[in-house]
C-alpha cells in the first residue's frame, strides 16, 4: 500500500487519519503540481531580489510616474458617491450584467450610430473582466457555432500573444488553437505579408483571434491599410473575427481610432465577438469590469443567442460583480464626466509616448545598435523591444530589470527615475550578449 | 447567413420567469415568494449595518489600491473564510491542511471545484465519474457540473413527498448503491428547495457510508448562519465530515449572510489530508481560474474579509445575520399558527420544522397554479416558498391563500 509521506517528514495528521481506520492515501494523490503561472514566477523572483536599482518591468496594470497603480480623482468621488447611495439596493444583477453598463461599453466600441446598434443585432454582456469576456466568447462559439456541423476550431491567436489566452479556448474545450505570425523580430514590426500567408492557409470558419489596437504584449499593431486587405481576406474565406479590446483609448488616445478594426469590421455587415476590459482606462483592476460585444448579421437571433450567453454565464459565475461597472457607467453615461475621463486617458497616453521617446533618445545616444524607431510606432502600454532571450535573460540576471521573457515590456513602468539605468542597461545588454 | 441563425431559444430559467410575470401583475395583495434573496417586513432587499460601514471604511481608506487580486484571491478572505466554515479552532486548519480559492459567488466555488474534480479526480480527465445531486436541488448544480464536463450527473434520493420530510431510506439506498469515488452534492445546511435538512445521527449514518464506500463529500455552503441563526450550528455537518477525516471540497457563497449578492463573493475551502496534496492541489485551481476569471473581484471580498477579521465587526456582522433568521423564524412560526386557526386542512407542523430561506409547502402543481392565477401569490411549481417574501403586512393574505387553495384545489 503505497505511503504519503510529509514533505516535512511529520507524522501529524496523517496519524490522526490512520487512527480512524481511513485509507492513509490521498485522493489527491495523484494530482501533479501545475507549471508555475511564469509571470507569478517573475514577480516572485523581483520581490526577492534585493538589488536597489532593481525595476519590474513585466506588469499588467499601468504604473503612474510614482511607480504607482491610482485612481483619478473623479473615479474616486464617484466611488464615495455610490457607496452612499440609498436607492442603489444589493440585488442579485441579471446574469448579462447591468443594462445601463452594456449599452455605454457597446457604444463606446461601435459609436451610438453604428448600424448594427439601430437594428439591434447587438449583443453585450457584462463580464469578469477581459479574461471573462474571452472565455464566454469561447464558451458560445464551442457550442454554438454552426449549430448543424460540429465546430471545434480552429482558433488562430498571434504570434506571441497573452499567454493565457490559449489556455482560455483550451478551457472552453477548443483544443485546435494555432498561431499566425505576427511579430517580425528582425523588422521589428509586424510581418503583415507573413500573417497574410498563414490566415490564407486557414480553414474555412477558422475563428481568428486579433488585437484592435495596443497589441499585447508586442505593441504593434496593422495600419488601416493592412486592415482593410485583412478583413476582405476573412470575408473570402468565411472567418470569424475575435477582437481583443482591453484598452481603448490608451493606444492613440482616441477612442474611436482604437476601436477603429472592430468598426470597419461592423459596417461591412460581418459577425463579430469583440473582448473589452476598462481595467487599463479606468484603474479598475480588482474590480474586474469586462464586456463581450457580439454583432450579429440578423436581428432575428438575437434573443437566442442573449438565451444561450445567460445560460453559460449561470453556470461560470451565475452573474457579474457589479461595483465596478457602476462606476463605469455612470461616468460614461455622464457627458462632463465622460470628457474629464478621455482627458485622463489621454494625458496617460501622453505619458507613454514621452517615455517612449525618450528611451529611443537614449539608446540612440548610447549608441545603441540597431533602429528604435518602433518604439515610437508602437502604441498602448506595452512595446517589444526586439531583445532575445540571452539579452533578457542578462537583464535579469546582472542588471535586476525585469522584462518578459519574449523582450517585451510595460512602458508605464518606466519613469524618470529609472528611465538612464533601463536605457544603459539595454545598450549594454545588446552590446555584450548575442 | 448568420453563424448563429439556427441557435435555439435556451429555455427560461423558471424562478426569473416567475418574478417577471409578478412584476407583470398589476393585482394590488399579489405576493412574491418566489426570488431567492433576503426581505424585510417593508419587502425590500437589507444593506446590512455592518457592511454600510465597512463599505466606508473601504471608500475612505485611501491606502487600498485597485490592483489585480493574487489569482486564488484575498488571502485575509480566503482563510478568514475557511474559518468560518470549519471553526476557529479547527484541528485541520491548525495542521495547515485547509486552503482555498477565493470565488465569484457560490456558483464560482463550485465550477472551480466541478472543474478541478473532473480534470484530477479519479484519474484524468475521468468525465464518467457520476454526480450525485439530491431530488430536488438548486437547479444550477446540474448545469455547473455538466459543463464543467461531466457526463453522469444522477439524482439522490432526498425528498419524501409524503411524510414531507427526508427520504432516508432512499438516501442511504443511493449511497450504498452508488460507483465507488461517486462525488455527492450535500447541502450542508437550509437545502434549497426543501428546508429539509438531515439530523446530526442522519449525518452521522450518512458519513459512515461515504466513509466506506469512499464517495467523494462536495458541500454547498450557501446559508451559514441564516439557517438557525447560528455560525456553528448550521456548520455542524462539515465540521463533523471533517473530523471524521474526510478529504472535501466546500463552495461557500457570502451573497445571502452578508446581502452582498451583487458583488459576487465566494470561496471555495479545500481539506486534505497533508499540506503538500493541499499544494498540488490549490496549483491546479489557479490554472483553472486563470482560464475562467483570471483574478476575482476585489470590492465584496474586501468587505468580508474586514468583517471577518475585526473582532467587533465580526460580532456585529453576527448580530445582522441573527436578525435576519430570527426574522424567518418568526414568520414560520406565524404562518404555521395561522394555517392551523383557519383550521386549513392537512398537517402544517412542516414549515417550522425546515430551515433557512425556503419552505417546501406540500402544494401540488394544481394548487401552486391556483395560488398565482386566482390569488396572485406567486410561488415555484414544486411549492416551494421563499420565507423572507412573507411580512407582517401579507402573512394573513398568504395563510387564507393557502387555506383557500387546500380546500377548494385537489
Amino acid at each position: 500500500m503505497r505511503q504519503t509521506c510529509n514533505s516535512d517528514g511529520g507524522v501529524g495528521s496523517t496519524e490522526n487519519v490512520k487512527a480512524r481506520g481511513i485509507t492513509i492515501f490521498s485522493i489527491f494523490v495523484d494530482t501533479p503540481t501545475a507549471a508555475p503561472n511564469p509571470e507569478t514566477k517573475l514577480l516572485a523572483d523581483f520581490k526577492k531580489d534585493t538589488h536597489l536599482s532593481k525595476v519590474y518591468l513585466a506588469g499588467r496594470e499601468y504604473l503612474n510616474e510614482e511607480g504607482q497603480t491610482s485612481v483619478s480623482p473623479l473615479i474616486g468621488k464617484i466611488m464615495q458617491q455610490i457607496c452612499t447611495d440609498p436607492t442603489l439596493c444589493p440585488e442579485y444583477p441579471s446574469s448579462v450584467g447591468l443594462p445601463e453598463f452594456t449599452r455605454r461599453a457597446t457604444e463606446l466600441v461601435l459609436g451610438r450610430d453604428c448600424h448594427a446598434i439601430v437594428e439591434n443585432r447587438v449583443l453585450g454582456v457584462q463580464t469578469v473582466g477581459c479574461t471573462g469576456a474571452v472565455r464566454l466568447g469561447a464558451e458560445l462559439l464551442k457550442h454554438w457555432y454552426n449549430v448543424r456541423g460540429v465546430w471545434c476550431g480552429p482558433v488562430y491567436l498571434s504570434s506571441p500573444c497573452d499567454d493565457s489566452l490559449a489556455g482560455i479556448f483550451e478551457a472552453a474545450g477548443i483544443q485546435d488553437v494555432r498561431r499566425y505570425r505576427y511579430w517580425d523580430t528582425e523588422q521589428r514590426g509586424v510581418c503583415v505579408q507573413k500573417m497574410m500567408e498563414d490566415l490564407e492557409m486557414a480553414p474555412e470558419q477558422s475563428v481568428i483571434v486579433l488585437s484592435a489596437s495596443a497589441h499585447c504584449p508586442t505593441g504593434s499593431d496593422l495600419s488601416q491599410k493592412h486592415w482593410r486587405l485583412l478583413t476582405q481576406l476573412m470575408v473570402r474565406c468565411r472567418f470569424f473575427p475575435f477582437f481583443l479590446l482591453p484598452a481603448q483609448g490608451l493606444c492613440h488616445g482616441d477612442f474611436e481610432q482604437d476601436a477603429w478594426p472592430v468598426r470597419l469590421c461592423a459596417s461591412l455587415g460581418m459577425e463579430l465577438l469583440c473582448a473589452q476590459s476598462f481595467s487599463h482606462s479606468f484603474g479598475l483592476y480588482g474590480e474586474r469590469v469586462g464586456h463581450l460585444l457580439c454583432v450579429l448579421k440578423q436581428s432575428s437571433t438575437l434573443l437566442a443567442v442573449q438565451s444561450q450567453a445567460e445560460k453559460q454565464v449561470r453556470a461560470l459565475w451565475s452573474r457579474p460583480s457589479v461595483g465596478g461597472a457602476r462606476v463605469v457607467a455612470t461616468v460614461l453615461s455622464n457627458p462632463a464626466h465622460h470628457v474629464e475621463w478621455q482627458e485622463g486617458v489621454k494625458s496617460m497616453v501622453e505619458r507613454g509616448i514621452l517615455v517612449r521617446e525618450r528611451l529611443r533618445e537614449k539608446l540612440r545616444l548610447l549608441g545603441c545598435p540597431g533602429s528604435w524607431d518602433h518604439l515610437i510606432q508602437q502604441g498602448g502600454l506595452y512595446c517589444c523591444t526586439g531583445l532575445n532571450v540571452q539579452q533578457v535573460e542578462f537583464l535579469e540576471k546582472r542588471r535586476h530589470i525585469y522584462l518578459h521573457p519574449n523582450g517585451c515590456l510595460n512602458v508605464s513602468a518606466i519613469n524618470s527615475r529609472n528611465l538612464d539605468y533601463v536605457a544603459e542597461s539595454i545598450h549594454l545588454a545588446l552590446t555584450s550578449v548575442f | 447567413m448568420s453563424i448563429f441563425a439556427e441557435v435555439p431559444q435556451a429555455p427560461p430559467v423558471a424562478v426569473f420567469k416567475l418574478t417577471a410575470d409578478f412584476r407583470e401583475d398589476t393585482h394590488a395583495q399579489k405576493v412574491n415568494l418566489g426570488v431567492g434573496a433576503y426581505r424585510t417586513d417593508d419587502c425590500l432587499p437589507w444593506v446590512l449595518p455592518v457592511v454600510k460601514k465597512v463599505e466606508k471604511m473601504i471608500v475612505e481608506d485611501n491606502s487600498l489600491n485597485h490592483e489585480y487580486l493574487p489569482i486564488l484571491g484575498l488571502p485575509e478572505l480566503r482563510s478568514a473564510a475557511s474559518k468560518v466554515a470549519l471553526g476557529d479552532d479547527s484541528p485541520a486548519i491548525k495542521d495547515g491542511r485547509v486552503g482555498a480559492v477565493q470565488a465569484l459567488g457560490g456558483t464560482g466555488a463550485l465550477r472551480i471545484g466541478a472543474e478541478f474534480l473532473r480534470r484530477w479526480y479519479n484519474g484524468t480527465n475521468n468525465t464518467a465519474t457520476p454526480v450525485y445531486v439530491s431530488a430536488p436541488t438548486w437547479e444550477n448544480h446540474n448545469a455547473v457540473f455538466s459543463d464543467a464536463g461531466f457526463k453522469d450527473i444522477r439524482p439522490y434520493h432526498y425528498w419524501d413527498g409524503a411524510k414531507k420530510g427526508l427520504d432516508v431510506t432512499g438516501i442511504m439506498d443511493d449511497l450504498e448503491n452508488a460507483p465507488e469515488h461517486s462525488i455527492f452534492v450535500l447541502h450542508a445546511c437550509a437545502h434549497n428547495p426543501t428546508g429539509t435538512d438531515p439530523t446530526p445521527d442522519e449525518w452521522k449514518t450518512i458519513a459512515e457510508v461515504m466513509k466506506r464506500r469512499k464517495l467523494f463529500v462536495f458541500f454547498d455552503s450557501a446559508y451559514q448562519g441564516f439557517a438557525s441563526g447560528s455560525l456553528d450550528k448550521d456548520a455542524w455537518a462539515i465540521r463533523y465530515f471533517v473530523s471524521e477525516g474526510f478529504e472535501l471540497l466546500c463552495a461557500q457563497s457570502f451573497s445571502k449572510n452578508f446581502g452582498l449578492y451583487n458583488e459576487r463573493v465566494g470561496n471555495l475551502t479545500v481539506v486534505a489530508q497533508d499540506k503538500d496534496n493541499l499544494a498540488r492541489v490549490l496549483s491546479q485551481m489557479e490554472k483553472i481560474v486563470r482560464t475562467t476569471w483570471s483574478n476575482p473581484p476585489s470590492q465584496g471580498a474586501r468587505i468580508v474579509a474586514i468583517t471577518l477579521n475585526n473582532p467587533d465587526l465580526f460580532i456585529e456582522w453576527k448580530g445582522n445575520v441573527k436578525t435576519m433568521a430570527d426574522r424567518v423564524l418568526l414568520m414560520r412560526d406565524q404562518l404555521k399558527d395561522k394555517l392551523i386557526a383557519l383550521g386549513t386542512p392537512g398537517t402544517w407542523d412542516h414549515i417550522t420544522q425546515q430551515i433557512g430561506m425556503f419552505s417546501f409547502t406540500g402544494l401540488n402543481p394544481k394548487q401552486v397554479q391556483y395560488m398565482i392565477k386566482e390569488k396572485h401569490v406567486y410561488l415555484m411549481a414544486s411549492g416551494r416558498i421563499n420565507m423572507c417574501g412573507l411580512t407582517s403586512k401579507n402573512i394573513d393574505y398568504v395563510a387564507e391563500s393557502i387555506h383557500e387553495t387546500v380546500s377548494k384545489v385537489q
